[in-house]
């Protein structure tokens, strides 16, 4: 007599954690950017081949939790955000990861070199686009704490303050560009003009690294919203 | 005089039955809550249930019973025929309980209430005629199944938004829940003792003054309010716990408050469902009483509601944990504070209707409440598709229940007569 219990099947499974454990699995990818620079500064190739696989297996399992949460998100759950919200956010923390491991993969393919003094300030730069993205963790992992209060009072104010945390940081992050195309400007005929497109492309794809963080923020900023 | 005793035997093995299989499966969507937080084991969560579930048996089930009993068919038609009553009855029992077996193996969401009444209306139609039933009472009977998860879920979004302002949107959400939980608390043992008073006690010969009753209910509030103040002032609070999530702390205090309508439900759920398994037999119980006529007025007996009380407890003893357990497990997205507005809500939903003598689905309702509390943004997610499923038992309940009963109403008219 004991079966389905219909009280048990009307809950479904909550996707925040789910979203949280994502967001956490793309901030450890995109952190490895961190000491894959270091290694790629030292030109040890063998440390960033090793990153850049490690990089390359955190996407690929940020990438098993994306299919995981869709699959749990059938049209008839009713959520206290929108569907379309969340699974923008998805899409928008798994790009990270997906950018972290195009950086690394193209860095490693074309053994890119950071002659000094550029590596300090590519490495303050994609130090500063990871601390973005950790922000963005942040602000991701509060969304429980909005569950429970159901999105409303002190809660919505605090998550709104780090999200324009998240804002800031995006523009510093922009200032950190310039500086950082400003040196490789000026270096940029003594290097090989072919490596210099592609670091210009790898300055580009950092950047987005924030942009993408930033883009989470306001994604989040959405569901506060309605 | 034979037949007359296994009238009453068949009655008593049939309505037991029915009300064991309530408890084995219904009660536990009062408790699971309590159990899927840690706020009670499952030993002590079947201790409450069974204390809570006999209580609203017998002291508030009485309303309901009389309405399954005689206000949904007219028994004065029954004159020339009266032991068509019994084989009604009988047929009716067996067969929502045949359904309820058969579609619970199945998955499906079907009430045992709405089974009853589909079996009763079923045989009268067949067996007696069209114009034995009360079709305005079915009318009010039915139009309640949908008023009252609409209004549980009306409550519990109340409840629940009153909860925000006063408690989880503030600055202080610790100190501020420790000062609420009492007038909740309050608020949940007025209400079931007010309505109980009300509607429940005539039956054990008990009549108060409506300004005797009002002051009991306050006295029982308070009492309740003092315990849960009490047990929330032993909760020690851990602050490195809120590190991670901010209201583990406040979710601790709410243990309390939850519990309690825990208990409130559990007394709500016997004081309505119990009827289901033992209106019937209160029929066949006045008929054989009587002597073999239909006995116009006469109360139910107490040991019928004790039979209802047993069967639950019994079901409760030998299936509950399990059910608690699973279903416990299940709803870990209803945390205290989500647990307590809901429960509450639908507590009081069926109270109302107990009071009233109408017969409505617990879990429906229960259902409804959740739903209430998912509007305000407060649960993470919930499956819909459940409501389509709960709108389509409604409509095959009613008619697969009426033909068991039509089947069986023949079957024991052949061997009786």
């Amino acid at each position: 007599m004991i079966t389905g219990n219909i009280f048990s099947q009307f809950f479904g499974s909550s996707p925040v954690k789910p979203l949280q454990q994502h967001m956490y699995k793309v901030y450890e990818c995109s952190k490895q950017l961190i000491p894959f620079f270091e290694a790629i500064s030292k030109e040890d190739y063998e440390e960033v081949k090793r990153i850049q696989e490690l990089i390359g297996d955190l996407e690929h399992d940020a990438d098993v939790l994306k299919k995981e949460l869709q699959l749990q998100l059938p049209k008839s759950l009713f959520m206290p955000v929108d569907r379309r919200d969340l699974l923008a956010v998805l899409k928008t923390q798994d790009k990270i990861a997906n950018k972290s491991k195009d950086i690394a993969g193209i860095m490693l393919g074309r053994k890119m070199r950071l002659p000094a003094p550029l590596d300090k300030v590519f490495l303050e730069y994609v130090t500063q686009s990871v601390e973005t993205s950790k922000q963005a963790l942040k602000t991701v992992n509060q969304l429980d704490e909005l569950v429970e209060t159901g999105f409303s009072g002190n809660e919505v104010e605090f998550v709104q303050s780090r999200i324009k945390e998240l804002g800031h940081l995006e523009s510093e992050n922009d200032d950190l560009q310039i500086k950082v195309r400003a040196s490789l400007f000026e270096m940029e005929k003594d290097l090989n003009p072919v490596d210099v497109i592609f670091l210009y492309k790898i300055v580009d794809w950092i950047g987005d690294l924030a942009d993408l963080a930033q883009r989470v923020g306001n994604r989040l900023q959405l569901m506060l919203a309605k | 005089m034979d037949h007359m005793t296994v009238y009453l035997v068949l009655a008593g093995v049939f309505g037991f039955f029915m009300a064991w299989g309530i408890g084995a499966n219904d009660v536990a969507n009062a408790m699971a809550t309590s159990v899927g937080s840690k706020a009670l084991t499952i030993k002590q969560a079947i201790l409450v249930a069974a204390i809570f579930e006999f209580t609203g048996a017998v002291l508030a089930g009485g309303e309901v019973t009389s309405t399954i009993r005689k206000g949904i068919i007219d028994p004065a038609l029954l004159i020339d025929n009266p032991e068509f009553l019994v084989y009604g009855m009988l047929s009716a029992l067996l067969a929502a309980g045949i359904w309820l077996v058969a579609a619970t193996r199945m998955g499906w969401p079907v009430s045992t209430t709405h089974s009853i009444v589909g079996a009763i209306v079923g045989f009268a139609v067949v067996g007696i005629g069209g114009d034995s039933v009360k079709w305005s009472k079915i009318g009010i009977i039915v139009a309640t199944w949908v008023i009252s998860p609409v209004m549980a879920g009306i409550i519990s979004f109340l409840i629940f938004r009153s909860v925000q302002r006063l408690i989880l949107d503030t600055k202080e959400p610790i100190a501020n829940s420790r000062k609420y939980a009492p007038f909740y608390a309050f608020a949940t043992g007025f209400f079931m003792a007010l309505v109980t008073l009300f509607k429940g006690l005539k039956h054990i010969g008990l009549h108060l003054s409506s300004w005797q009753n009002i002051l009991i209910a306050i006295a029982a509030g308070i009492v309740i309010a003092l315990l849960a103040k009490l047990y929330i002032s032993k909760i020690k609070i851990d602050p490195k716990a809120d590190k991670h999530f901010h209201f583990t702390n406040v979710e601790k205090i709410f243990a309390i408050p939850m519990v309690i309508t825990a208990c409130a439900m559990a007394f709500a759920h016997g004081s309505n469902d119990v009827a289901n398994a033992i209106g019937p037999v209160a029929a066949i119980f006045s008929f054989v009483q009587s002597g073999g006529e239909i006995a116009a007025k006469s109360s139910i007996p107490s040991w019928i509601l004790l039979l209802g009380g047993v069967g639950i407890v019994a079901g409760l003893a030998m299936f509950g944990h399990k059910v608690i357990a699973t279903v416990g497990t299940g709803i870990t997205e209803l945390t205290p504070s989500r647990g307590f507005a809901c429960v509450l809500a639908a507590a009081t939903t069926v109270v109302i209707a107990s009071g009233t003598g109408i017969p409505i689905s617990t879990t429906h309702t229960l259902v409804g409440a959740v739903l209430g509390v998912g509007f305000a943004r407060g649960i993470g997610a919930l499956n819909l598709g459940i409501v389509g499923k709960i709108i389509i038992s409604w409509i095959v309940t009613l008619p697969a229940g009426a033909i068991l009963s039509i089947i069986f109403f023949f079957m024991f008219k052949g061997m009786f007569n």
